[in-house]
Order: structure tokens, then sequence, then C-alpha cells
């Protein structure tokens, strides 16, 4: 079965949902019109660009534009998650430790996918690499993100307790134990919902999308499966990775507790 | 002084930090110093910075041994300090103590004149009064070398404060060296050999 081609008759049909939108905003003055608008327009401009950039990589499936993509994407899902928590570390930290954790998480996993499970040829092939890491590194984001978050609010709400501990004698890793097991808890959660929720309350976007692609539905679902397995192992990485690193920097060889290292 | 005086169990030399010092002192054991002065004058800054619990330059020194030396975990526990508002970690105030302190914990409370069953309630349930003075004895039971407390009678009635420094000087005349800020010029006067002021982050010995 070939997939149904969208022309661009048939986007602009569906864009009229869009106007749609707009009129009940001006309808209930919702004051959104605006917003809607340009978001429709920045998103139809962006994956634009992005299809055409992959049309060229994908045609040419060098292995230097490929990688020149992913650090790009890297780059983006690392900054994202720097600049999520409220509290920022000085000397650029929560970009530092965004940079390695996306960058970790992103790169095991995926070389893992395609060495083990995909294996396409050559094994660096764009049409594989590139989605892959595009939808590890959504679940990264939000790991990453939620952990570092809770390391450094954490820090701020408990510091009277931890230096209670500390100052009776306690290890640095004890007392901060608990705080660590919260953060990491807290990134991790949201793949362990996802999965329980996959293809009884939601359809995974990526299987979705093959199926209207015009997949066999148990090859998706395999397929699915393969991804949400790598995103689990991201996400454990990534929440694990960015809460040590984070605590690591709030911390010094005399067993501190460094708030002062936040900035204010 | 002779060349026969006992070395000092804690010395401090040149300990300072942007918010403090430089601060230099000797504590023998079984002496009390009282520091007082204005609030934001450094009181704190001085008892973390000897707890090393903040970054600082110069150094302290317990039995000679200089805290460098040794790991910060051993220096804590030998160097407990007790902020104005201890704070818990966990939901009851029993749940803070080894299960090898229990002994300890209810000849100490019973000095203290509080009931035991303080152990099992929790920590919300308590009064300002109470959680300060199971504090003291959490800071006890690690058994410290020195202890630093900052204003650990602020929320007590009279009976409770002379319970307390009852306790502490038993403690002093076991070998304990004490360190204590107050605002109560009578309580430093009741405990202490000797009386620092601090101010701008200055200590003269008054």
């Amino acid at each position: 079965m070939n997939p149904i081609h969208l022309g661009a008759w048939d986007l602009l049909a569906a864009a009229i949902l869009i106007l749609l939108d707009a009129a009940l905003s001006l309808a209930l003055g919702l004051g959104l019109h605006r917003q809607i608008l340009v978001a429709a327009v920045r998103m139809v401009a962006q994956l634009t660009v992005v299809g055409i950039v992959l049309r060229h990589v994908f045609a040419t499936s060098s292995a230097a534009a490929t990688l020149a993509v992913i650090l790009f994407m890297i780059a983006a899902a690392a900054r994202e998650v720097a600049t999520r928590p409220k509290q920022r570390l000085k000397r650029q930290m929560n970009y530092r430790i965004s940079a390695a954790v996306v960058a970790c998480a992103g790169f095991a996993t995926v070389l893992l996918a395609l060495t083990t499970a995909v294996r396409p040829t050559p094994w660096y092939e764009p049409r594989y690499a590139i989605p892959l890491m595009g939808i590890v590194l959504g679940s990264v984001l939000n790991a990453a993100s939620l952990a570092l978050d809770g390391i450094l609010d954490g820090v701020v709400r408990e510091r009277a307790r931890i230096e209670a501990r500390l100052a009776l004698g306690t290890p640095f890793r004890e007392a901060i134990g608990p705080l660590v097991r919260n953060a990491a808890r807290r990134g991790m959660i949201p793949v362990a919902n996802q999965m329980s929720a996959a293809g009884i309350i939601t359809l995974p976007g990526i299987m979705t999308g093959q199926l209207l692609a015009g997949m066999d539905p148990i090859d998706a679902v395999k397929y699915q499966i393969l991804l949400m397995f790598l995103l689990a192992g991201a996400s454990g990485l990534a929440s694990a990775g960015a809460a040590l690193l984070a605590v690591r920097a709030l911390s010094d060889d005399r067993q501190r507790l460094r708030v002062d290292r936040l900035r204010a | 002084m002779t060349a026969l005086s006992a070395t000092p169990l804690l010395s401090v030399r040149d300990l300072r930090s942007p918010f403090g010092g430089p601060f230099t002192f000797d504590v023998h054991a079984g002496e009390c110093i009282a520091i007082q002065g204005p609030s934001g004058a450094g009181k704190s800054v001085l008892l973390r910075m000897l707890a090393d619990l903040d970054p600082h330059d110069g150094d302290a020194l317990l039995d000679g041994r200089p805290a460098s030396s040794m790991s910060a975990p051993d220096w804590r526990a030998a160097v407990v300090y007790q902020a104005a508002e201890p704070a818990w970690w966990e939901d009851t105030a029993g749940a803070h103590f080894a299960d090898a302190d229990r002994a300890f914990v209810d000849t100490t409370l019973a000095a203290l004149g509080l009931s035991a069953a303080l152990l099992d309630r929790e920590i919300e349930r308590l009064s300002t009064g109470e959680r300060q003075r199971l504090a003291l004895v959490r800071s006890l039971a690690r058994r410290p070398r020195v202890l630093l407390l900052d204003e650990p009678t602020a929320a007590l009635d009279p009976d409770a404060v002379a319970r307390v420094e009852m306790l502490l000087r038993e403690r002093l005349a076991g070998g304990m060296a004490a360190l204590i800020v107050t605002h109560a010029g009578e309580q430093a006067r009741r405990l202490a050999q000797c009386i620092f002021r601090l101010e701008q982050g200055k200590l003269t010995r008054s």
C-alpha cells in the first residue's frame, strides 16, 4: 500500500481549522487569535525548512551533514533543558550540565539502536539516525529538565534540612540522597506513564505517522516498542545524569552545600 | 600562662571569609565562650565557618589537628553546629535518633523536663520551645567535643532556660567546650568564662 500524497489544497482545507480557532478567539474575546495565527505560520515555516534540509541530507547520505544536523538538534535540546529551571547555576553550569547530559543520553541510546536493532547501511544512514535522535531528544529534554529543576529548586527549599544533617557530621551523599532520588524520579515518571498509556489512551505519534504512511500495524507496533525502550533508557540516563551533575556542582571537596553557586 | 598549660581543645587561627573575620582565639576543654553583638554582625557566619559549613580561609584546629587534615563529616561530628531554627528531616523527632542512643536520649529528655512521648509526635505539632530543646538533645547525642549553639534558649521560659543551662554545665564539666551566641547578657554571664563582642565582623573581648 502506498501512502496517500498530500497536495497544497489538502493542507489549505485543514488550515480552515486554524481560521476557525482565530474566529472563536475573536468571538469569545480570548485574545489568542494573533498568537494562534503567528504560531501556525511559524510551524509551517519551520517544518518546511526541516523538510527541505532533510530531503537534501537524505539525498546525499553524507556523514558530515548527518552529524551537523544531529549536533544542531542536541544544542537546541540542551539550551531548552538549561533555560527551563527557574534557578540558574553560576559559570554557565546549567548549559554545561545540559549539554553533557543531552549529548550522552542521546548518543548512547541512538548508537545502540543503530548498531543492534535497526542496522541500516551505512550505519549512520540519516533517514534512520536523524528521526531516532529527534524522538529520543524529546524524551531526554523532558527528563533532564525535570530532574535539573528538581535539584536546583529543591536545594533552595531543603537547604536548612540538608545543612542540619551536614552539621551533625552526616556525609554529603547521605544528606542529599533524598533530594537526588526525588529529582531523578520526577524525570523518569513521564516515560513510565507514556509506556503504560501507549496504545490504549494514546496512539503514539510515531506509530500514527507510520500507519498513515501505509505501514503494516504489526510492523508499526514493533517500531513503537523499540522506540519506547529507547526512550525509557534515555530518560533514565538523562534524569539520573542531570540530578547527579547538578548536585556535584552544588558541593565542594569539604562536602558543603554551596547554595552560593546559584545565581541570586 | 605557663608552658605546662594544656593545649587548647579548639584553636581558631585567622579564620575569615568575605562576611567576617579574621578570628583568632582558643577554647579549652570545659570552657564556654559567649558571643554577643547586634543582628547581622556575623555571629552565625563565625559559627558556620567553625563547623566548616561555609568556605573560608585560615584554619581551626581540634587538639592541635587542623580541620583540613580531617574529613569534613568527622570534623562536623566533633564540632557540632546547632542553628537558631534547627531543621528536621524526618516526620517525628524520634526518627532522628539512632537506636543505640535511646538511653542517652531518655535521660537527657528527663533532665530537660520533657516527656519521652514527644519523640513520637509529628514535628509540626511540637511547640517552638519543644523543638529547640529536642534539637539540643539531638546535638548532644553526637557526643560533640565542641558545641556551637546559636540562640539555643530564645523560645524558652525561665524554668526551661535554667534546665538547659544546667545540662550544658554538666557537659562542660565532662570536658566539652561550647561557643554560645546569645542575646541574653544574663545567660552569657551565668554560663561563660569569657564573653566576646562581635561587631561588623570583628571580635573583641568584653
